[in-house]
């Protein structure tokens, strides 16, 4: 049986080329609308993501306000002041993780099933989650920016713009990096390990917590090569933008960005690959 | 051959060391609704994720309307449909949003693609709880919009994975009957999975799975036509004192299956009656009957089909 002959007998379908880059771009634009639609129809997903950060942000901020005095920092910085920033990012970090559990479930029993099966590519597939699932973190990471007042952030329009800006980049990056566990993962009990052992980590040692500056020589180092505390530099920066002089200890802005974007290039990339392995 | 609208060659998969598929072979012919019959573990939803290029094949590929499963994978998922065991809907989105978007993935836009939704939708009876959240629908309706699902891109070959599960016997009736208009109607090519004998029953050609291979392919009646006369069925006390009693008496070697009796004769109505007259004290039942696709399933594996609880159910 040659292919000539079964060309013969089946005709060529008649269904969209699916090769065509447009195809793959509407099914993009299709998954990451989903993920929206399914997030404002759950309202617990909102107060786990938003509300969370809040209250650690008001209770630490609260508690540790006059034991804060870090070296190489303004005396007049509160640690609500220091811990905002770290807050955003901890919105950002928390909408990814809470999105990419739900990948677990839907590859197993839900929607992606059928996804998994269509004529799409893998990468269209990871691209349409991840820009889902950094849209919704970077609305509540610009809902956050309300409160920069409270800890006189001189926010100006350039410096809301470029802070929207590092969001975007730095929940692409979370995302992606969720999706890469959970897209190896078969159940989502294993998920809260990784949380604790990974992901909450990276946030610990980005200078969200607790700034590099005050802290052990070893972990100084760790943080250094951790990629989140370039993200949280790019953040500080743009925040402050109108006042530089505030955050002058940190590393500075072009290479805190390349970092940035070479760490959301490389995720996307490596969950890319983990999609097409976990179902080729 | 070429005509064939699933052509599967020497597939074979396994999970680490477990080999869950061992080589199968056979074709599905254009228009056919082909069913795969086997229990839990038998190899026979390794088999659907290898068609429904969910999974990569460690061996052997398959030709779906003429394409190969490995070298054009893509063009392979524009001909199939699927319907997958577990929901594939999202609860969360309406029944015409699961179907937009399902029909996104496949290139389809714009009138086109309304226009599809609005005749699938009433073609399945649908249309009215197009703007419900599908989380809202029954099970059977559920079940509908999967189906309307898989059907919407216009697929050639309809692949389903147990569709009966979760359905009484009511909507199970129904859902095949759809399932046989689609046929009519289309002409599209069914192949599903189930281990429900009714379901199997009611197939053009059924492909009997154990232990990761097709052991026998053929249509129902041809199937139990290889038992060869009345399957009777003897529970007793001790039913290994029993076998060797009747072997002795009537040189008639019964098979012990699952602690009950169980043999083909010809005569059964006769044997039985010599059976009962003969050692009647012994006996807790006896039945009789026209050979089933379970009675095929035990002549060539010495196995049931279920264990115990769940055969209620069928």
């Amino acid at each position: 049986m040659s292919d000539v002959q079964s060309e013969a007998v089946w005709p060529a379908i008649d269904a969209a080329e699916t090769t065509r880059a447009g195809v793959q771009w509407g099914a993009v634009q299709t998954l990451w609308q989903r993920e929206i639609v399914r997030f404002v129809r759950q309202r617990s997903r909102l107060v786990g993501a938003f509300a969370q950060p809040l209250v650690f942000w008001l209770l630490l901020g609260g508690g540790l306000n006059n034991s804060f005095r870090p070296p190489g920092m303004p005396v007049t910085l509160t640690y609500t002041a220091y811990f905002y920033p770290g807050v955003i990012a901890l919105v950002l970090l928390f909408t990814a993780i809470f999105a990419t559990i739900a990948v677990v479930e839907d590859r197993q029993a839900g929607f992606l099933q059928g996804v998994l099966v269509a004529p799409v590519s893998r990468a269209t597939i990871v691209l349409g989650q991840a820009l889902g699932c950094t849209t919704l973190a970077v609305v509540q990471g610009a809902i956050f920016l309300i409160f920069a007042p409270t800890v006189s952030v001189p926010l100006t329009v350039a410096a809301v713009l470029a802070t929207i800006g590092v969001e975007v980049l730095i929940a692409f990056g979370l995302t992606c990096l969720g999706l890469i566990i959970a897209w190896r993962m078969d159940s989502t009990q294993g998920f809260h390990a990784i949380m604790n052992l990974i992901l909450l980590p990276i946030w610990l040692l980005s200078g969200a917590f607790f700034p590099a500056s005050g802290a052990t020589s070893w972990l100084a180092v760790v943080m250094a090569i951790d990629p989140l505390t370039y993200g949280m530099a790019a953040l500080r920066r743009s925040l402050y933008l109108g006042d530089p002089s505030a955050v002058a200890s940190l590393p500075p802005m072009l290479p805190s960005l390349l970092v940035l974007i070479a760490f959301a290039g490389v995720t996307f990339w490596v969950a890319v690959r983990t999609a097409k392995r976990a179902a080729a | 051959m070429s005509t064939d609208a699933l052509v599967v060659d020497g597939l074979r998969h396994q999970y680490g060391q477990r080999l869950a598929l061992a080589g199968v072979s056979f074709t599905v012919a254009r228009g056919e609704i082909f069913g795969l019959l086997g229990p839990n573990g038998s190899g026979k939803t390794t088999l659907f994720k290898l068609l429904s290029t969910l999974v990569r094949p460690d061996g052997g590929t398959a030709r779906v309307c003429g394409r190969d499963l490995l070298r054009e994978p893509d063009a392979v998922r524009r001909q199939l449909g699927v319907v997958f065991q577990r929901p594939s809907v999202d609860g969360k989105l309406t029944v015409r949003e699961n179907l937009m978007h399902h029909g996104h993935l496949y290139g389809l836009r714009g009138a086109d693609l309304a226009g599809r939704v609005k005749a699938m939708s009433e073609r399945l009876s649908i249309a009215d709880r197009l703007r419900d959240r599908v989380e809202t629908l029954s099970g059977g309706l559920q079940r509908r919009v999967e189906l309307a699902k898989g059907l919407l891109h216009q697929p050639r070959l309809l692949l389903l994975d147990e569709p009966a599960t979760g359905l009484d016997p009511a909507a199970r009736r129904e859902f095949t009957r759809t399932l046989s208009e689609l046929r009519a109607r289309d002409g599209v090519t069914i192949v599903l999975t189930t281990h429900y004998l009714e379901e199997a029953e009611r197939c053009d050609r059924v492909g009997i799975m154990h232990a990761g291979q097709l052991i026998a392919v053929d249509t129902p009646d041809a199937l139990k036509a290889r038992v060869g006369g009345d399957v009777v069925v003897i529970h007793a006390a001790e039913p290994e004192a029993l076998r060797a009693r009747i072997a002795e008496r009537f040189g008639v070697e019964l098979a012990l299956v699952d602690g009950a009796l169980r043999g083909e004769r010809p005569r059964g109505h006769e044997f039985l009656r010599d059976v009962v007259e003969a050692f009647s004290g012994e006996l807790r039942s006896v039945t009789f009957g026209k050979p089933t696709l379970e009675d095929v399933f035990i002549q060539l594996t010495g196995e049931r089909l279920w264990d115990g609880g769940e055969a209620a159910a069928a």
